[in-house]
């Protein structure tokens, strides 16, 4: 009994260092989660990896606003102590003041860097990781492969910056060095019976690929108090129901 | 070496400053006027003005009655203080020793400096010719001391050029004030008959103290030369420049990053002495064939931070073409301002937009490359979208206003709006569908209008009706209408921006 204890003891200290190995580090602070919920448990952990690179595919200019509006939620939570946070891109396409209502408190805390190629882009982007004094990096890009990946990756190991990397169009989605793939789509707002205008904005997150956890699907909406889970209840026993008659 | 002394008296400073600047004023009476205990009085006047009984010290509305032409001016705030030290400071080429002596005169030791102009009286002239042709009446004299110089040049009318060791035999014919007395001993010795310095010069000194002070003895004996004087030259700023000459011509990168560590070190040592850092830096290099070549750098905040600037100057390195080599590295901070102290650094920890690493990293970034550009949005007073944000000046700009988001605004807005068309039932309704790059999106949930006008005094053309839309697939839009529904022209409909 005890040599069993011992070696489940020693497997899960060596699936530690390998996380380790790998460029992730344990969040000693609990308070730094994103409010994601559920979602944060996909990850390895159950923590949502701050100071790691995250990749945003999106393939129309809707998804981009989508995913715009996503990083925003997450940017809110990660410049809660005032940090500063860099958008790097070849042209201005956010609207600052669009961010506050995301809950991002001072949208006049990101700078905005414009350069003219994409090299660029990356270049900079790898310069402003390196840079511990910043909260978060965004930078809008069509190509990235997997060399210029893991070398953002590896700036970030060491400052402990924030990356994210919106994609557009994509021409291929090659794997890469980054700790997370989403892609975030709008979906309908759900307002209540009889009420006109438009809902809170609302999302279909999909985790395509999650190093050492569990990819997955969600419906979230952002209200007033953040994100909110949507229980897609319904349209999972539905779906498990079909699964069964194909089965 | 005997000592020579040169004194330069300059009896209308201001006035002939400002002829040279108007040339219109030469001959026209002028003064220069500021106001005492509720007074206008005159502090200085051109010598036409002299010439018909204006002098200083009177009072402006006496002066005007007698001569009503008379142009008034306010006088200056310490104008000839800073006229003496620009003249003082080009004096140099003459001398290296030049003192500013307020509030109208130089002195300048001219020990040595003579026969490289033929003598003491080619040099006086030299001077005096270069003065006058800048439109400034002087006065000089030359002396073994301070003290003769001084009343030479003010108060004699024989010769400027006092033989050395003649002094007392130049000074007994002149009168008291010209021992730069202060006006009350002046007064005293007139009181006394004692209107000439050779009236008192020979009088037993102890007699004199015990009338007149220290100070007559004191300004007596600098005059004629046993008592020392001391005086506090100018002293020219020197450029932030550093030179580095090469053995051999240097025609590597390695070689060129050699040379600029090392000028760096000495240059940012300099400047972290003296509280300062710089802003611009140019490094020259030139080259055995004759050519010089070169490359500059600016930082957004004062620094003297030797890594940091190695790096951005290492950055542009690849742009020096080296050809057969440089024989002279220059490197000179062409702005420096005042920088924050190292202790300053330490202790305050600075975070946020004020951090030193962020400064540093967008120097890096704009260094980099000439298009990069850095922008910093602030709210502005405006409802027009584009409008409502403006560009900082600075990093460290205040809100002046609070972010708006009362009313829904889209997440990533069109730099210029796309136009679609739209079928839409009633005037002042949303749209039931809209055709945007040949795709239809029928319109499911909407809001609005949300009437934008535009500032008619800035621009003009039609306001905007904005909708906030939402299509079947759950895709958000913002749309407006362009002015009014009318059936003489055709109402434009556009998509400007696109919602999270």
């Amino acid at each position: 009994m005890a040599a069993i204890d011992g070696k489940q003891e020693l497997i899960s200290r060596l699936q530690k260092d390998i996380l380790l190995w790998q460029g992730f580090r344990l969040t000693e602070n609990l308070q730094e989660k994103v409010g994601l919920g559920a979602i944060e448990k996909a990850f390895p952990n159950g923590v949502f990896p701050v100071g790691s690179i995250h990749e945003f595919v999106s393939m129309s200019r809707e998804d981009a606003a989508a995913s715009s509006g996503f990083i925003g939620g997450l940017l809110a939570a990660l410049m809660q102590r005032g940090g500063v946070c860099l958008w790097i891109s070849t042209a201005q396409v956010l609207f600052p003041p669009s961010i506050k209502a995301f809950g991002v408190k001072q949208p006049d805390h990101i700078l905005f860097v414009h350069m003219d190629r994409e090299k660029d882009v990356l270049w900079a982007m790898e310069e402003a990781l390196k840079c511990s004094g910043i909260t978060a990096v965004i930078a809008e890009l069509q190509g990235l492969n997997f060399v210029q990946s893991r070398r953002l990756q590896l700036a970030v190991e060491k400052s402990r910056v924030t990356g994210f990397v919106l994609r557009h169009n994509p021409r291929t989605l090659d794997s890469t060095a980054c700790v997370a793939r989403w892609r975030i789509r709008p979906i309908e707002s759900i307002l209540d019976e009889g009420v006109p205008g438009v809902g809170f904005p609302r999302w279909e997150v999909e985790l395509l690929k999650v190093r050492n956890g569990n990819p997955g699907k969600w419906q979230i909406e952002w209200s007033a108090e953040g994100f909110v889970l949507q229980v897609q209840r319904k349209q999972s026993k539905t779906r498990q129901s079909k699964e069964r008659k194909l089965g | 070496m005997k000592r020579r002394f040169a004194s330069i008296w300059f009896p209308y400073l201001t006035t002939d400053w400002m002829s040279a600047q108007r040339p219109a004023l030469r001959n026209i009476p002028f003064v220069f006027a500021a106001p005492i205990h509720g007074r206008m009085v005159i502090r200085a006047a051109n010598p036409s003005a002299e010439a018909q009984g204006v002098t200083r010290g009177m009072v402006v509305a006496d002066a005007k009655a007698f001569l009503p032409s008379l142009e008034v001016m306010d006088e200056r705030q310490r104008l000839a203080e800073k006229l003496l030290k620009a003249i003082g400071l080009w004096c140099i080429c003459f001398t290296p020793v030049v003192a500013v002596d307020e509030p109208d005169g130089l002195i300048m030791d001219i020990s040595g400096c003579t026969h490289l102009w033929g003598g003491e009286r080619e040099y006086l002239k030299h001077i005096v010719k270069r003065l006058k042709g800048r439109g400034y009446d002087i006065h000089m004299a030359i002396a073994d001391t301070i003290g003769t110089a001084w009343a030479v040049a003010r108060y004699s009318k024989v010769t400027p050029i006092i033989e050395s060791g003649s002094q007392l035999d130049a000074l007994l014919s002149l009168p008291s004030a010209a021992l730069r007395l202060t006006e009350d001993s002046v007064e005293r010795l007139h009181k006394l008959g004692l209107k000439t310095i050779g009236s008192f010069a020979t009088m037993p000194r102890s007699a004199l103290r015990r009338r007149f002070g220290d100070t007559l003895l004191l300004r007596l004996g600098q005059a004629i030369g046993y008592e020392e004087e001391f005086i506090s030259t100018l002293k020219p700023i020197a450029p932030y420049e550093e030179r580095l000459p090469c053995l051999e011509p240097i025609c590597t990168d390695k070689g060129i990053e050699f040379a600029l560590q090392k000028l760096l070190e000495a240059l940012c040592r300099r400047l972290s002495n003296e509280g300062k850092g710089l802003r611009e830096a140019t490094l020259r290099c030139h080259r055995i064939d004759g050519k010089t070549e070169q490359i500059s750098i600016g930082t957004s905040r004062a620094t003297a931070n030797v890594p940091h600037i190695f790096k951005l100057l290492a950055l542009r390195i690849s742009q020096i073409e080296p050809a057969l080599g440089i024989e002279l590295f220059v490197l000179e901070a062409t702005k420096v301002e005042d920088a924050d102290s190292i202790q300053e650094v330490m202790w305050s920890n600075k975070t946020g937009l004020e951090a030193m690493e962020l400064a540093e990293l967008l120097d890096r970034l704009k260094s980099k490359d000439s298009s990069c550009e850095i922008y910093r949005y602030l709210p502005d007073q405006h409802y027009w979208p584009e409008r409502s944000i403006a560009v900082a000046s600075s990093i460290t700009e205040k809100l002046a206003i609070d972010w708006q988001i009362d009313r829904p605004r889209p997440t990533r807005l069109l730099a210029t709006p796309e136009l679609i068309t739209v079928a839409a039932p009633i005037p002042d309704y949303p749209p039931m569908l809209f055709r945007y790059k040949g795709e239809v999106h029928p319109v499911k949930k909407a809001d609005g209008p949300e009437r934008i006008e535009r500032e008619w005094w800035m621009d003009e053309g039609e306001h905007r009706d904005y909708y906030y839309v939402e299509d079947d697939k759950g895709r958000r839009y913002w749309l407006y209408r362009s002015g009014y529904y009318g059936d003489d022209h055709a109402h434009k409909w556009f998509l400007h921006g696109f919602f999270a």
